[in-house]
């Protein structure tokens, strides 16, 4: 090791204020402050991203230097280095920067999505801003509904690029830049397309880590809110796995509260005339998922056809438009299955529609989701395979949890209820779909069974290796005292991978294109950093800190569950016996469950 | 014109042939004897640029000579360029004999674009005389060749890091600093980031000597300086004088006696008012990057603050909110002033808008818009010209 990798992490005491305080060498000035309960104002920081220093907000003064220094880039090496945090001229720089920054953001706190939960309305009420010292100025650019999941309103932008950055390093599309020199410059998409044009996956990670309402979901609230309150429509809502553990955030409670219960009577009293659990339809994918793994398998190994492997799960629709987008010629990796949103979908309107005898035309299906590419997913063209569009809306998790404050619904003092039938209990395997690796650990729980008619080798069902927030994450499971039909599979090590966050998944495709993958056999990707509870439709904000309380919620919950694989929720069962009659991967299923994808490419306008 | 050293008469070779008589870190040793700081600007001593860049750890090392020449009212490295091209690449050679760097960069300014065949000529000369390539002049090991990249127009490229972040291909913005050029520049790897006369400068010091250099000038700013002068005089041009030079002696020179005011470095730079015309040219009392601009009794200051404001406007690469957002409100206050607009109370505010624009900017543009907003309106309110 060199010196200075070892000297960072090392000790050291530093001024601050006056004080001395201990703290990591190499650690910023932010990280100091934050840990030790100093306040600091940040607008372009934010924990996923790298400091870029340029908002310039969270400025301090060090060793007294003519000028000051970003807080959330100056990291301390010198052991005496000392740091002012306030003093006469700090403060009157930060106003400056505040009100600057309030001169040129056109928007009313209170008709903007964010009003009560914007980083510059913070700032604004700490500094006691009453008026601005400047001229407002003029609004500068039109709104972008272009896009059916993203909304861009640019004059409320504060251009701290924390989208920009959020494409680029968590999601390496990079559809977003910034264009323009001095005041003239703005965040916009390449080539300045259109918001539906360019070259974006819909995933929301730029509306998940914006401090204002610059960027927000496509509003489906009013459509839904006409469904509910048109008694001629049955109304029925689903909702992810990832809800549960983060839509209590909106309501005050911390991080990684399980409020399932609360949730689904929420739905209810709010007037959805069915709650049902997207989960029903995760232990189908599973299902459909792992027979599909096994056929492939099968082909590879037994019938020596050329079938794609590894095969990538196609649960997380920015994912599929990553693929098809960036990598259009290996969109044969993916499974053929459609994501559990879909998959609900297709059936709510056929299966549950006959035996209800409710008249399609008269249902509207809503999705709660913790995604904003769900929006995207559910209006493709092929997703109509009821003869319907198969999800009327999707709602994001805060877009819910809004329409429940509006309807003066009092979710934290609710009492629990349970999902609707025919639908109600799904296994833990489906609720841990919401974690990244849960898809895995599911997949595994049951195909293991399958093919060795035993439980999988690990204590208490968890299969820790799939578990946590690392990249890219690899392991395999080995296939011994195989059932008779599954004869060919004996001895074979089952390799899997995981990936989450778009930018990882960048990775293993590099990876799988230079044949590096050609021993993984399964592969699991999610398009959001830690799964889908971290979305882009999810409680703003979302950190690794927040990630990681949530995802201990949802794996408590699945311990807790009686049922914790998905080959044994009696619903989908019973689906198979009697309507679903050929069996996973059977021809019904491949009508109603199975989809394709659309090599998109892209080409740049020149 | 002056003193004619720098600009004198030159042998080809000679600045490398003199350092490669040397240890590498010899060749450091005698820049920092010389006491010569880089003529850029911001005057940092170029002997310890070159000693942490020689220090640093780095598969490779580059060497890049800052010729964007972007500040308003300068010169004299088109001069350099033009005339003395010879020295300058010299000087990039013993950079990067000093401090171990095999590739280096001339960054030069878009508008110079008709340079460029005849540095590509010099360039091509030097390789076949053996002062670029590998091996130069006979010394094993000592490989070096250089590349001429194009500028992309703006301003704020002449800041390093910002043209560190071009010459890799991005948007020309100012990085987080540190770290500096000299540990994590072109690619992450050491950098040495030198004006086009530092370079020169150093070629001179190589053939002359430290001492030779080190005893003109002041103290704290030793050797020559090349000026550009333009405005209101009777010879603009590129002067060459000692460091330490006062205002007056430079405007006997140029035959600028009746001037009230100079702009000292550009639009980033200092008004000096006659009463101060006793002030030297030097990086303890008026530094310069070589930018003097001369105003005579019949010009309207603010007309030159309102210019200067409206460059650094459009000239700001936006990242930081001061500069971006604050330098056009001390532009619109000087248009309201200019129309007797201004109350005494914005106007103080506006001081102190520019004093916060400037210790809270990233980058030495906005960090630099104090010095004229400041100095020109002290000067125009003393009524010095119209
Ligand atoms: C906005 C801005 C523009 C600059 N433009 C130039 C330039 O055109 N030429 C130059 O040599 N230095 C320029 N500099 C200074 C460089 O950042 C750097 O200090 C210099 O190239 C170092 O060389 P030196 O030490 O030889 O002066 C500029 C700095 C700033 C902040
Ligand atoms: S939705 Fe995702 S891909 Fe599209 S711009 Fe936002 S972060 Fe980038
Ligand atoms: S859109 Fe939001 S995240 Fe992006 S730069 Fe503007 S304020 Fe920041
Ligand atoms: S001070 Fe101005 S030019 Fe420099 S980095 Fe900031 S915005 Fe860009």
């Amino acid at each position: 090791m060199n010196e200075q990798v070892r000297e960072i992490g090392t000790q050291i005491k530093v001024t601050i204020n006056g004080e001395e305080y201990t703290a990591r060498r190499g650690s910023t000035v932010l990280e100091i402050c934050e840990d030790n309960g100093i306040p600091i104002p940040t607008l372009c920081a934010h924990d996923d991203l790298k400091p870029a220093g340029i908002c310039r907000i969270c400025v301090v003064d060090i060793n007294g230097g003519w000028n000051l220094e970003t807080a959330c880039t100056w990291e301390v090496h010198d052991p005496d280095t000392v740091i002012t945090t306030h003093s006469p001229r700090i403060r009157r720089a930060r106003r400056a920067i505040l009100e600057l920054l309030l001169a040129e953001h056109c928007g009313e706190c209170y008709t903007c999505i964010r009003g009560g939960n914007c980083e510059l309305e913070d700032l604004a009420e700490i500094y006691g801003v009453r008026d601005l010292r400047f001229e407002r100025e003029d609004p500068r650019f039109e709104p972008d509904t272009s896009s059916v999941s993203i909304y861009r309103d640019m004059d409320k932008c504060i251009q701290c690029r924390r989208c920009v950055r959020a494409c680029d390093e968590l999601q390496a599309v990079g559809a977003l830049g910034v264009f323009g020199r001095g005041p003239e410059s703005r965040v916009d998409t390449f080539e300045g397309m259109s918001f539906d044009e360019a070259v974006c996956t819909n995933c929301g990670q730029c509306v998940a880590h914006c401090p204002t309402g610059a960027l927000q979901e496509i509003d489906h609230t009013r459509a839904v809110w006409a469904a509910i309150e048109d008694p001629e429509k049955h109304v029925v809502v689903q909702t992810a796995p990832a809800i549960r553990a983060a839509i209590g955030e909106e309501f005050g409670l911390p991080p990684g509260t399980s409020v399932t219960g609360r949730m689904t009577t929420a739905l209810r009293d709010l007037g959805f005339d069915r709650v049902f659990d997207t989960n029903f339809a995760a232990d189908l994918t599973i299902l459909e998922e792992g027979t599909e793994l096994l056929l492939r398998l099968q082909a590879a190994l037994v019938e020596g056809k050329d079938v794609k492997l590894p095969q990538i799960t196609s649960c997380s629709p920015g994912w599929i438009k990553y693929i098809e987008l960036f990598y259009p010629d290996l969109v044969d990796h993916l499974s053929t299955c459609k994501s559990p949103q879909q998959m609900f979908g297709a059936l709510m309107k056929s299966f549950y529609a006959e035996e209800q005898g409710i008249d399609p035309e008269k249902m509207v299906t809503v999705s709660l989701m913790p995604c904003t590419a769900k929006k995207f997913e559910a209006q493709r063209p092929e997703m109509a395979d009821s003869g319907h569009q198969d999800v009327d809306y999707v709602l994001t998790t805060r877009e819910m949890a809004q329409m429940i404050k509006e309807a003066g619904i009092p979710f934290t003092q609710l009492k629990d209820s349970q999902y609707d039938e025919p639908f109600g209990d799904a296994s833990g395997a489906a609720l841990i779909f919401g974690a990244t690796g849960g898809v895995m650990e599911a997949a595994l729980r049951t195909a293991y069974e399958i093919v060795t008619g035993r439980e999988v080798p690990f204590e208490n069902l968890n299969i820790t290796a799939t578990r946590g927030f690392e990249g890219f994450k690899t392991g395999s499971i080995v296939l011994e005292d195989v059932l008779d039909e599954w004869s060919f599979l004996e001895g074979v090590e089952l390799k899997f991978g995981i990936a989450h966050g778009l930018a990882n998944a960048h990775e293993v495709m590099e990876r799988l294109r230079r044949g590096e993958m050609d021993d993984v056999h399964f592969i699991e990707i999610m398009a959001c950093p830690g799964g889908c509870l971290g979305g882009g439709g999810q409680p703003i904000p979302t950190t690794d800190v927040i990630r990681q309380a949530r995802a201990n919620a949802i794996y408590s919950e699945d311990e807790g569950l009686p049922i914790r694989k998905s080959h044994e929720n009696p619903h989908v069962n019973y689906l198979y016996e009697h309507y679903l009659t050929d069996g996973p991967c059977g021809h019904r299923s491949h009508e109603l469950l199975h989809t394709e994808y659309t090599p998109r490419g892209f080409r740049l306008k020149k | 014109m002056g003193a004619q050293m720098v600009l004198g008469p030159y042998t080809p070779g000679a600045a490398i042939d003199a350092a490669l008589k040397m240890k590498r870190s010899d060749v450091v040793v005698t820049v920092r004897e010389s006491g010569l700081r880089g003529r850029g600007g911001a005057g940092f001593p170029t002997g310890t640029k070159w000693m942490l860049a020689a220090a640093a750890t780095g598969d490779e090392k580059y060497v890049v000579c800052n010729a964007d020449e972007g500040e308003p009212g300068t010169f004299k490295d088109r001069v350099l360029l033009s005339d003395h091209a010879d020295l300058v690449f010299d000087g990039m050679a013993v950079c990067a004999y000093a401090i171990g760097a095999r590739k280096g960069f001339v960054y030069l300014r878009g508008e110079y674009r008709y340079l460029l065949a005849d540095l590509e000529a010099t360039l091509e000369r030097m390789r076949e005389e053996n002062r670029l390539g590998k091996s130069i002049a006979g010394k094993d090991g000592f490989d070096f060749d250089i590349e001429i990249r194009l500028g992309s127009g703006a301003y704020v490229c002449g800041e390093e890091s910002a043209l560190i972040e071009s010459l890799e291909g991005r948007r020309g913005e100012p990085r987080i600093r540190p770290p500096f050029p000299v540990s994590a520049g072109y690619l992450g790897r050491p950098t040495a980031v030198n004006n086009v006369e530092t370079f020169a400068l150093a070629s001179r010091i190589m053939e002359k000597g430290a001492e030779w250099f080190s005893e003109i000038g002041t103290d704290e700013s030793a050797g020559y300086k090349l000026f550009s002068v333009s405005g209101d005089c009777e010879n603009p041009g590129v002067y060459e004088l000692p460091m330490g030079t006062s205002i007056n002696e430079l405007l006997t020179t140029v035959g600028a006696e009746d001037a009230v005011a100079v702009q000292v470095g550009g639009a980033s730079g200092e008004m000096v008012t006659r009463d101060a015309f006793n002030r030297r040219l030097a990086f303890e009392d008026v530094a310069t990057g070589g930018s003097v601009i001369v105003f005579g009794p019949e010009r309207n200051l603010l007309d030159v603050l309102e210019n200067f404001m409206d460059f650094f406007t459009d000239e700001s690469c936006g990242q930081c909110t001061p500069c971006r957002l604050g330098i056009r409100r001390l532009l619109n206050g000087v248009r309201d002033l200019k129309k007797g607009a201004l109350s005494a109370d914005d106007l103080k505010m506006l001081r102190g808008l520019s004093k916060s624009v400037a210790i809270s900017s990233k980058c030495g543009l906005g960090q630099s818009c104090d010095t004229p907003f400041a100095s020109i309106l002290d000067a125009h309110l003393k009524g010095v010209a119209q």
